[in-house]
């Protein structure tokens, strides 16, 4: 679970980003942002990495809405910079 | 001796003046500067140069000069296009159908006059490339209840060439006008004839800002939906000089069209394929054909468009973007949105006519350590 609640593009991709090169390939992390910029940007990422993205759903707390989305990691995770 | 000029590479919606229009500007600034509604030798001599004017226009795109209406800004040209042929239709619907790409004006617009009359907008999605889904598009506008139907004709930001032909092929089976943006193609590339109401932007093609075209073919039904006004559709007019400087730059764009075409396509085509080589993680949009020729949108992965932007601008380079962080609004691009790309680190180019290969090359040789050294900032190198 990666939580980039109250974060603004691009430091939620970033935040994803640093928590997938910690897991190995096969994980499925889960984001949760308030930007909007990151319903486009999460799956675009995991396009260029090799992650796919499994579930997108909105979520209400009592903190407001806020965008869930898990991802399962691919093959570049865990290892930083593939290119 | 090293090279130190500034590298205008956003020219959308704003290119430099060329120097006809200038001169032409100047010129009626000295013989039209009197009001064309008088009946005076000099309101008559500025009645001339505005008529000629919108002749000129109307030649340029195919068009009877009566069905050339000028407006003050391509915004207002495309906010009226809508609402008036959506309010001269409200006898058969409310509902306008748009791509998912549209310019803001026309998203905007399509809203207000559906919600005015009690319909909806429909809007008709894109693929990754940007092209809409034309037999998406044909469906939605073959249903009852459509007041009009608006696909650009090329996409300003991303370069996309639209399907305009068989989408208005289609509105003309269906009885539903359609309405082409042309603002980012007229004077770049042939726009033809496959619409029912045309919009244009002359600060586009090296006109002057303060002057909008709107072409309406006869037979397209509209009402007003201004207050009464000898300019029935644009009330109050617009300044002759900007109308005058437009046409001349429209047959100055016109005049070298495919030279201009060429050599920039050319350069575009050179930095599609240098930016992803030189640089990592970029997602490059819009497709390799098809296209603008002098559009290029790329965004770079773990930037912040703001930031790009003006490391860009410190190095000599004027660059546009669409990432949410470089406008006032929290939302990115509709358009880089609707595409599925990426929307921070975004990097919008728009060639001006004129660009230069050596142009280019100086920026295909600044932007890997423009984007290392943002990259470095925030500490992503290691992602």
């Amino acid at each position: 679970m990666v939580d980039a609640r109250g974060l603004l593009c691009p430091a939620p991709i970033i935040r994803l980003a640093r928590a997938a090169r910690t897991l190995p390939a096969g994980t499925v992390v889960t984001v949760l942002a308030t930007d909007p910029a990151a319903a486009v940007d999460v799956p675009a990422w995991a396009r260029m990495r090799g992650h796919t993205v499994v579930e997108t759903r909105r979520e209400t707390t009592e903190d407001g809405d806020h965008l869930a989305v898990a991802v399962l990691l691919g093959s570049s995770a865990g290892t930083g910079q593939v290119s | 001796m090293p090279v130190t000029g500034r590298v205008v590479l956003d020219a959308g919606g704003g290119a430099p003046l060329l120097p006809a229009a200038r001169t032409a500007f100047l010129a009626a600034l000295d013989e039209g500067w009197a009001d064309p509604r008088r009946l005076h030798s000099e309101g008559r001599r500025a009645r001339a140069l505005l008529d000629g004017a919108r002749e000129a226009i109307a030649a340029a795109v195919g068009a009877r000069t009566q069905e050339v209406d000028l407006a003050p800004s391509h915004t207002a040209a495309l906010h009226a296009a809508v609402s008036t042929v959506a309010l001269g239709r409200r006898r058969t619907g409310a509902d306008v159908v748009a791509s998912a790409v549209e310019r803001a004006a026309v998203l905007n617009a399509a809203d207000f006059a559906a919600a005015r009359g009690g319909g909806a907008r429909v809007t008709v999605p894109v693929d990754r490339t940007g092209s809409v889904d034309d037999e998406a598009f044909v469906a939605a506008l073959a249903r009852p209840g459509v007041a009009l139907a608006a696909l650009q004709h090329a996409n300003g930001e991303v370069g996309t060439l639209q399907p305009v032909e068989v989408v208005h092929a289609a509105a003309r089976a269906a009885g539903v006008p359609l309405l082409v943006d042309a603002g980012s193609s007229l004077g770049h590339v042939a726009v033809g004839d496959s619409w029912d109401v045309l919009a244009a932007d002359p600060a586009d093609w090296g006109g002057p800002p303060g002057v909008g075209v709107l072409v309406t073919r006869a037979g397209v039904r509209r009402s007003p939906d201004r207050p009464q006004d000898e300019d029935r559709w644009f009330p109050g007019g617009v300044a002759v000089p900007a109308a005058l400087a437009a046409a001349v730059a429209l047959e100055a764009a016109l005049a070298d069209r495919d030279e201009a075409d060429a050599a920039r396509r050319a350069l575009v085509g050179r930095l599609r394929a240098r930016v992803p080589e030189r640089v990592p993680d970029v997602d490059v949009a819009g497709p390799d054909e098809h296209r603008l020729p002098h559009v290029l949108t790329f965004s770079c992965l773990y930037v912040d468009g703001e930031a790009i932007v003006t490391a860009l601008d410190e190095a000599g380079f004027a660059v546009g973007s669409g990432s949410a962080c470089t406008s006032s609004a929290l939302e990115p691009s509709h358009v880089l949105a609707a595409m599925g790309v990426l929307t921070h680190g975004n990097v919008r180019l728009s060639l001006p006519r004129g660009t230069t290969a050596a142009d280019v090359d100086r920026f295909a040789d600044a932007l890997p350590g423009v984007v290392g050294r943002v990259r470095q900032a925030l500490g992503v190198g290691d992602l």
